[in-house]
């Protein structure tokens, strides 16, 4: 996984609440075996019409948020579906950090295995984010999880609160698999403990 | 010592280490997969050159993306057939039980776990897809993950895991006639809403889910994801014993009867206390509708399609508007005023051999309205099979409605079982997200007894006073 320590990049304003997983990666793109090139479908229901032609509308779509990295969005974002497709096409697709004032929990663990840093800032900076954005007072915001501050550069400065592990792996680009290999006497003598009637043997007929 | 919460103490089993400051690292008693989440996990395995510690305590089955219609043609869409080819090639070479296309305990994987007795109480049970609460109702605390997350299982069978909150949802009282498990949780998320319970896991307590059967209690924990919960518990009780005994992974005999006393340990200890409550009183609930594109968008089947105007903040009143929009409702419209095009009795929500018989019941001797075309699509070819000796398929299959095989079929619409651009259906599913059933489809949820009034009826109807016979 990639390390993640200090990002500065353009911010796109995606001004919903609830936003599920079946939205940021609809389930037609799901069938690919791979972990690469989900990017190109990210929001597909939302960027393109039924013809596949895209909506100009869509903020993703609007030439002056092009390029963008990080994405300021509502409340629960990420809600639904497991599919670690969704981080898998945000990040694909060129995006760093989300900030939203909540999180869905599966959706905002599954991005920390990405290298994608989700924050979570009171609803009344959100707000202010996007007027900012609208008033274009804040285009980038530079995102540094060591000092776990976030700033503009134009007058907009806040910290934001993490986990200190989920930070401490993210700046690292740990593989949390070797770490809990590590474990293996632990693993080992739980494992000479369980139950038996826990232990997964032959089906035996009902 | 200190009382604890029924998830404290399945939690405190499973913690293998906990140093300061890190999180949990959870050993995990069962891992179901499935051939979405599951192939990025394999090849993560092959890159790093990581075995699969314990296949024994891996099951498989294909279900997403599965065709419902005849299995014995070959899978038409090649995507499909590859995931499917891969899992099974994957479960080859890692030495993993699978429940393939053909087999005959192949179903959805929430549904396959508990008929063979795979789910059992004080477990640590994980899939890569959400809906995996659902086996909380045998009193194991049971979440879905990422596929990374799958990957971390597979190598070490264990998680890294930060405590969770806890909420009780303490629902008193008892359920009307015509009222279901399901109008419970699309209730309670219409009350809390969609992150009402983020952050923790929910135990469900009180008289009403008590007298609950065991494919209730799975609904109802089914959809604590709905609430953004990580999982929903029910204590085990007799009601749970009687449902476990004699299934073909369950322990037997005096084997059974030891499980069985240390299960009786798990529940909440007198004095424990939750970090949130809610209450519901059953006997106030009346069968749910939702109206709009999020779980908690819901309301009772009296109700009317709010008006946006009527949120408190801006954000829910976007939100409303444009879910209306998608919706294509009016406000102030009768929720049974709502002609509906489609009809799906299925999913790992509702399609147990209970909900199957209480649709059933609903349809018996009536025909679906001509203007929808209504399916019922079984949770597992085991559900298939007993639903068929109890002649269930004749009864909808009369009444005009398709007897599918099992699958996650038009729940999350993977394989050919969509809606078409505009089409409106009465689902027993968990999600009514934008084009979740098919893109530009409309989905209203609702519970099994309700999808089969609404087909014979071509709209919404309150259960507790129709008489079709008018």
């Amino acid at each position: 996984m990639e390390a993640f320590t200090k990002h500065t990049g353009k911010v796109v304003p995606l001004d919903r609440a609830n936003v599920d997983t079946d939205q940021i990666i609809p389930k037609q793109f799901l069938k690919r075996v791979e972990r690469t090139g989900f990017g190109q479908y990210l929001f597909y229901n939302w960027r393109f019409d039924m013809n596949g032609n895209p909506d100009p509308e869509f903020e993703l779509n609007r030439e002056e948020y092009a390029g963008g990295t990080i994405l300021l969005t509502r409340t629960n974002f990420g809600c639904g579906s497991s599919r670690e497709h969704a981080p898998w096409a945000l990040l694909d697709f060129g995006f760093r950090v989300v900030i939203a004032p909540t999180f869905a929990d599966i959706f905002y663990n599954n991005c920390f295995k990405n290298g994608i840093l989700p924050i979570r800032l009171p609803e009344k900076t959100v707000d202010t984010l996007f007027q900012r954005i609208e008033t274009k007072e804040t285009r980038t915001l530079t995102v540094d999880l060591e000092e776990t501050r976030i700033s503009d550069g134009n007058g907009f400065t806040t910290d934001f609160e993490v986990e200190p592990y989920r930070r401490y792996c993210l700046l690292n680009g740990l593989d949390d698999i070797a770490i809990t290999l590590q474990k293996e006497e632990q693993i080992h003598s739980y494992e000479e403990n369980i139950p038996q009637y826990y232990r997964i043997e032959k089906e035996q007929g009902v | 010592m200190k009382p604890r919460t029924l998830f404290e103490k399945v939690w405190d089993r499973h913690v293998i280490d906990q140093e300061k400051g890190k999180p949990a690292i959870l050993y995990i008693d069962l891992h179901l997969i499935h051939e979405v989440t599951s192939p990025q996990a394999f090849e993560g395995l092959r890159l790093n050159g990581r075995k699969v510690r314990r296949p024994d305590l891996t099951v498989a089955t294909m279900d997403h993306n599965v065709p419902t219609a005849n299995r014995n043609l070959p899978v038409t869409d090649g995507t499909s057939a590859k995931q499917m080819d891969t899992l099974a090639q994957n479960c080859r070479d890692f030495g993993i039980r699978l429940y393939d296309l053909h087999d005959p305990g192949q179903g959805i994987v929430h549904v396959i776990g508990p008929e063979l007795g795979l789910t059992l109480p004080g477990k640590t049970i994980v899939c890569g897809d959400s809906h995996t609460s659902t086996h909380g109702a045998f009193g194991s605390l049971a979440f879905g993950i990422g596929t990374s997350e799958v990957e971390h299982v597979l190598a070490t069978q264990c998680l890294q895991q930060l405590k969770p909150d806890t909420m009780e949802v303490h629902v008193k009282g008892s359920l009307p006639p015509g009222v279901t498990a399901k109008d419970v949780i699309l209730a309670l998320i219409a009350k809390i809403g969609t992150d009402g319970a983020t952050g923790t896991v929910i135990e469900y307590t009180g008289e009403a889910i008590r007298n609950m059967s065991m494919e209730e209690r799975m609904t109802v924990c089914n959809m604590s994801i709905e609430a953004g919960a990580r999982a929903g518990m029910v204590a085990p009780d007799e009601t749970t014993f009687r449902y476990l005994e004699g299934r073909p992974f369950a322990p037997k005999g005096e084997a059974f009867e030891r499980a069985k006393e240390d299960w009786l340990e798990l529940r909440t200890d007198e004095g424990a206390v939750y970090d949130r409550r809610v209450e519901l009183d059953a006997s106030q609930i009346a069968p749910q509708v939702t109206w709009g594109t999020s779980p908690g968008m819901g309301t009772a089947v009296t109700g009317r399609v709010p008006d946006p105007e009527s949120f408190p903040t801006e954000t829910e009143k976007k939100s409303a508007k444009r879910a209306l929009e998608y919706m294509g409702l009016t406000p102030g419209t009768p929720m049974t005023e709502i002609p509906l095009d489609r009809v799906f009795i299925g999913s790992c929500t509702n399609a147990r051999l209970e909900d199957l018989r209480a649709a059933a019941r609903v349809v018996k001797g009536r025909k679906v309205n001509p203007r929808v075309r209504a399916m019922v699509v079984p949770g597992s070819q085991q559900v298939k099979r007993q639903a068929e000796n109890e002649g269930l398929d004749r009864v909808f299959l009369d009444a005009g409605f398709e007897w599918r095989e099992s699958g996650c079929s038009m729940c999350l619409a993977m394989n050919d079982d969509t809606l078409k651009e505009g089409e409106r259906c009465a689902s027993t599913s968990n999600r009514n997200f934008e084009g979740r059933q098919g893109r530009g489809g409309r989905t209203h949820l609702v519970s099994p007894m309700m999808a089969a009034a609404a087909a014979i009826e071509g709209h919404f109807v309150d259960l507790r006073n129709w008489n079709p016979e008018d």
